[in-house]
């Protein structure tokens, strides 16, 4: 009973326009950023290496390489900070968490595509 | 000395914030505290209001607390408490208290039981160290010393194992992230003590405001909507949209176009409509006849979601006027400016 009022709670907070993607996946992520009165956006696409929790709490982790350097954010999936998620490719792997990414070159870290 | 009101813990979770972060958040459901009885300087020494929440089996009553429901009105309730000061002296016996006494972004100290632990050693119980589990030390989890033999006796204050757990904590200066009226809950940010289903007593912060004026019971009553929608936008969007729109068709008037003229018509039959059944609820309120503007600007203080309508009607003459209709603050300020 209570679980159902939690759920009732956070369900305004859900977003339908999600898309479904997986880990292994390229998204690219348009992050709302606000400078004082104005609001940018800033794209960050990368590899989603995990998803993370359930209902409204539930994140996922997009790791790219930056000048070199690998970078991982982790956004709340449901989060109006995100102006919109689109994925650009589909990947094919055979782990739901892609830690061992970070341990590969580039060229190791290649994954096949999704068909 | 505060406003109050008791509700049962429900669980945490997550919502979203304004800047679209994930605030933790305790969901306490609060079904309306009805006042028992009311407690004041002359016949009791203080001021209280002593209020019982949640109902129970009539079986389950003594005869001297059936006599104190009866004369309130109501069922029988499972917690009877007190809250001390003149904050809710305006409440009548059997009258109801709901969530709506608190807004959004509002500092709290909420009060519990906290879980109980049981009998706890002194690692659990005082966060003491413990000593080598190796090297012979034969001395684990134990209390330590007792102090000097001197004084002959144990100093009072020695920190002992023993019962744990399943005391009153109050944790202070919680924020309120989102009153629901519709389904009686009330989000705290953060923790609170006890159990699911465990009663807390949520209180205004007393190292925040230190003196309320007592509450009007009337700012409170709240009318059934004409469509449910939902809460926080609306409780957002009326105290903005309505007081320029109220203020606009007044303006307008005295020019004696025609398009304003017929602005204004819509608008004062919006303002009665939405008056009448405010009118049934709360008979003290003003009578419609009275200017529409003073009238509205009391409930939509406390965003009443009556005020739903009359706010809808206001954007939607907007859009009338052919006025970009994306920002409805922004909109009037602009037209005011054109005059």
């Amino acid at each position: 009973m209570s679980q159902a009022i939690l759920n009732h709670v956070t369900d305004s907070y859900l977003r339908s326009d999600v898309p479904d993607f997986r880990p292994g996946d390229t998204v690219k992520c348009s992050v709302r950023i606000r400078e004082g009165q104005r609001e940018r956006i800033q794209v960050f696409e990368g590899l989603v290496i995990k998803r993370q929790g359930g209902g409204v709490s539930e994140t996922f982790t997009v790791r790219k390489i930056s000048y070199g350097i690998g970078i991982e954010r982790t956004f709340p999936v449901h989060t109006p900070a995100l102006e919109s998620i689109q994925v650009v490719r589909r990947g094919k792997v055979r782990r739901a968490k892609l830690n061992y990414i970070r341990n590969l070159s580039t060229k190791q870290a290649r994954i096949k595509e999704r068909r | 000395m505060a406003k109050g009101i008791l509700g049962t813990k429900l669980g945490m979770t997550q919502v979203f914030n304004d800047a679209g972060k994930l605030v933790p958040v305790t969901v306490v459901q609060c079904e309306p505290n009805v006042v028992l009885q009311k407690k004041t300087i002359e016949t009791d020494g203080y001021d209280a209001v002593k209020v019982g929440f949640k109902d129970k089996r009539e079986a389950l009553v003594s005869k001297p607390l059936k006599g104190q429901f009866k004369n309130a009105n109501t069922t029988p309730k499972r917690y009877i408490k007190e809250i001390a000061g003149k904050e809710l002296s305006n409440f009548e016996v059997g009258q109801e208290i709901k969530v709506n006494i608190f807004n959004e972004g509002e500092a709290v100290d909420v009060t519990g039981t906290s879980k109980g632990k049981g009998f706890q050693g002194v690692i659990k119980r005082h966060n003491q160290h413990r000593g080598p589990m190796s090297h012979g030390s034969h001395y684990h989890r134990l209390p330590g010393s007792m102090g000097s033999i001197d004084p002959n006796h144990v100093r009072p204050g020695k920190n002992l194992p023993g019962h744990m757990g399943f005391e009153t904590v109050t944790i202070q200066n919680l924020e309120i992230v989102k009153v629901d009226i519709q389904e009686n809950l009330l989000l705290v940010k953060g923790n609170v003590p006890g159990p699911r289903k465990g009663l807390v007593v949520i209180k205004n912060a007393v190292k925040h405001d230190k003196e309320l004026a007592p509450l009007n019971p009337e700012d409170f009553v709240v009318v059934e909507a004409p469509e449910p929608v939902e809460e926080a936008p609306v409780e957002e969007a009326a105290p903005a949209e309505e007081a320029p729109a109220e203020e606009a068709p007044a303006e307008e008037a005295a020019p004696a176009e025609e398009a304003p003229a017929e602005e204004a018509a819509p608008a004062e039959e919006a303002a009665p409509a939405e008056e009448a059944p405010a009118e049934e609820a709360a008979p003290a309120e003003e009578a419609p006849a009275e200017e529409a503007a003073p009238a509205e600007e009391a409930p939509a203080e406390e965003a009443v979601p009556a005020e739903e309508a009359p706010a809808e009607d206001a954007t939607a003459k907007e859009e009338n006027e052919e006025t970009p209709s994306s920002d409805e603050a922004k909109d009037d300020s602009s037209d005011e400016e054109k005059k």
